[in-house]
């Protein structure tokens, strides 16, 4: 009876998955493998090597690491930081920096380009200064910093998670056998907080690469990711609903990828606490 | 004549509002098992604390080998921590685990290897260089961390409720192995306990510690005999604590009777404490004891029988062999040498002014 009641209840959700995910995958999967007149293809698939793909996807990768790079640099101080504070049970500012998660992305977005706009509030604060202005709305250098920003909690958390798990006795015993600040940072709270830089990697890496709503708004149409490749497949004038679905499984082979890694990694599950 | 190693000086130490030490006093001396004893919160650990560098006292000195090392960080300091919770490294290999202080010191790898193979062996846990220490036994991460301290040869070694995780049959064994330890290495060795039986066993030198006042430092046999007040006697072990009267050298009034003893010079009719251990009573025929009572319960223990003994309106704890049957009339008689006369404390936390 137990069993059936647990059958039950999970009824909903299966229904939920069936409708919303597997189906729609089957679909997806369907749609990438046959031409418009229904015959099977692999050209859809084997677009994402095309040039004019495959120049999106590489720019999506090497925009992708730099805005991971520029999360993890900033994220690591600032969690050994979160650290410190919540240790001394200072709970409140650890919360100030996760509130802006909960905050509308497209509205943070929109606070980007405000700051960046030729007239925007960067610019004003230059001439204030009596310093030449900035031009960066609508380049790459846009589009990095608004994702890096958005993507930022994503980062933090996971390696703050970790951190807060190394037990204070243990830094105490490497400062007890001799071991210098940076000695234990590199030697004891790096490795072990590994597991939470991977899951932060992975989860600001993979939605990064498909991020294509940052690209428009900041870039300007002039910073084409394959995100927007695919975007355009479905939307646009001459739209192939079946090359977006080939492009969209070829990049979900690659997010499936790291994965893999991600998984090799995150065995304590840091980025759980996230969902 | 021993030589003074370390010297904490009139220190102090509040968290907040709360003091956890006052104005302590206390000198260790080299090549020397001292036991700080007391019950969790008595500042024993924070102590050994201030000690290892992780605190920081409010006022007073910590000398060490004739230097103030009160602000020295603890990763200056010669000496070495054993934690609670063995705290070693999750990440590294056992083999990693001992050499990290050697690394640190730049050591040469030959020398390193050897000192690692010494440890273990010293530990009794040779092979075990590879392994990862989750893999291991609370008891065998004990024993690593002792051997990850002590590779580094440090002139003492402070041990925080080392032994605390461990179930009693292990705890026992670790006892004798620390006991080894101490002597084949001879160093000093700084225990924090609140097991008094552990403390008895191992120490050379007992401190016991009550709301951050030394109450007593003596051998385990001084602690154990000759409690100086109410606090220790019931801390150390079982005993009858009586409100009594000194009548004069050598004669003092329990419960309205009168009993001989061998202790002076507490004045006339002076107010004390008397603390009797259970296993000093010994039950007669009611004839010839210098009280006469009733026998409450009588219990089971293993090595002896545990009785209550109701006489003159107090319950006394009897240890013996031999079990008298409740409701039996028995006759209550102590050897004088075994009544333990203490003078009355003026407050709670009075502080008593003894030194080793």
């Amino acid at each position: 009876m137990r069993k059936l009641g647990a059958r039950i209840l999970a009824g909903p959700y299966m229904i939920w998955m069936l409708v919303f995910t597997i189906i729609p995958l089957l679909l997806i999967l369907y749609n990438a493998f046959t031409n418009t007149g229904g015959q099977f293809t692999l050209g859809n698939v084997a677009a994402i090597a095309d040039p004019v793909n495959a120049g999106p996807l590489w720019l999506s990768l090497k925009m992708s690491v730099a805005v991971t790079g520029i999360c993890l640099i900033l994220a690591f101080p600032l969690a050994l930081i979160l650290r410190q504070i919540s240790s001394d049970k200072n709970s409140f500012i650890v919360m100030i920096f996760i509130l802006p998660m909960w905050m509308n992305f497209m509205l943070r977005t929109l606070a980007w380009r405000l700051i960046l706009l030729n007239n925007g509030f960067l610019n004003q604060a230059l001439n204030i200064m009596d310093m030449d202005p900035i031009y960066l709305m609508n380049t790459k250098t846009a589009v990095i910093l608004g994702t890096a920003y958005d993507y930022f909690p994503f980062m933090v958390l996971p390696i703050y998670n970790a951190l807060v798990k190394i037990d204070r006795d243990v830094i105490q015993a490497a400062q007890d056998l001799g071991a210098g600040d940076w000695v234990i940072l590199g030697r004891i709270i790096l490795p072990l907080s590994i597991p939470g830089i991977v899951s932060g990697i992975t989860m600001v890496l993979v939605p990064s690469m498909s991020e294509f709503v940052i690209a428009s708004m900041l870039g300007g149409g002039k910073v084409y990711m394959i995100g927007n490749v695919i975007e355009q497949a479905f939307n646009s004038g001459y739209a192939d609903t079946h090359l977006g679905c080939g492009l969209s499984l070829s990049l979900m082979g690659l997010i499936i990828i790291s994965m893999i890694a991600y998984y090799f990694f995150d065995r304590g599950g840091e980025g759980s606490a996230l969902w | 004549m021993a030589k003074k190693l370390i010297d904490l000086i009139d220190i102090s130490k509040s968290y907040g509002n709360k003091l956890i030490l006052d104005d302590m006093n206390l000198y260790m001396n080299e090549n020397r098992f001292l036991t700080l004893l007391g019950p969790s919160g008595c500042g024993k650990t924070t102590t050994l604390r201030i000690i290892g560098g992780f605190e920081t006292p409010d006022t007073g000195r910590v000398i060490f080998d004739g230097k103030d090392i009160t602000q020295l960080p603890p990763n200056e300091r010669q000496l070495n921590t054993v934690f609670q919770k063995y705290a070693l490294f999750p990440h590294m290999t056992i083999e990693e685990n001992i050499a990290f202080g050697l690394k640190i010191k730049k050591k040469s790898r030959a020398y390193i290897k050897d000192k690692i193979k010494y440890a273990l062996k010293l530990v009794n846990l040779d092979g075990y260089e590879k392994r990862m220490p989750d893999s291991l036994s609370g008891g065998q991460q004990q024993r690593i961390a002792i051997a990850r301290a002590i590779v580094n040869e440090p002139k003492v070694l402070l041990l925080d409720e080392p032994l605390g995780a461990l179930d009693l049959k292990l705890r026992q064994d670790m006892q004798y192995e620390l006991i080894r330890l101490k002597n084949e290495l001879g160093i000093t060795f700084i225990y924090v306990t609140h097991d008094q039986e552990e403390a008895l066993t191992m120490s050379d030198t007992i401190v016991v510690m009550n709301q951050g006042y030394i109450q007593q430092i003596g051998t385990p046999e001084d602690i154990y005999n000759e409690p100086q007040n109410a606090f220790v006697a019931d801390f150390i072990g079982e005993s009858n604590i009586i409100d009594s009267v000194m009548l004069e050298d050598k004669l003092v009034e329990i419960l309205g009777t009168r009993f001989p003893c061998v202790d002076v010079g507490f004045g006339r009719n002076q107010p004390v404490d008397v603390v009797i251990r259970p296993e000093d009573i010994v039950l007669t025929e009611p004839s010839d004891g210098i009280l006469q009572g009733r026998v409450l319960s009588g219990i089971f223990k293993g090595v002896h029988y545990e009785m209550e003994v109701e006489a003159n309106g107090f319950v006394w704890l009897v240890h013996s062999t031999v079990l008298k049957e409740p409701g039996t009339q028995v006759g209550i008689w102590v050897d004088p040498f075994n009544i333990q006369i203490m003078n009355k404390p003026e407050s709670e936390d009075e502080e008593v002014e003894v030194r080793e």
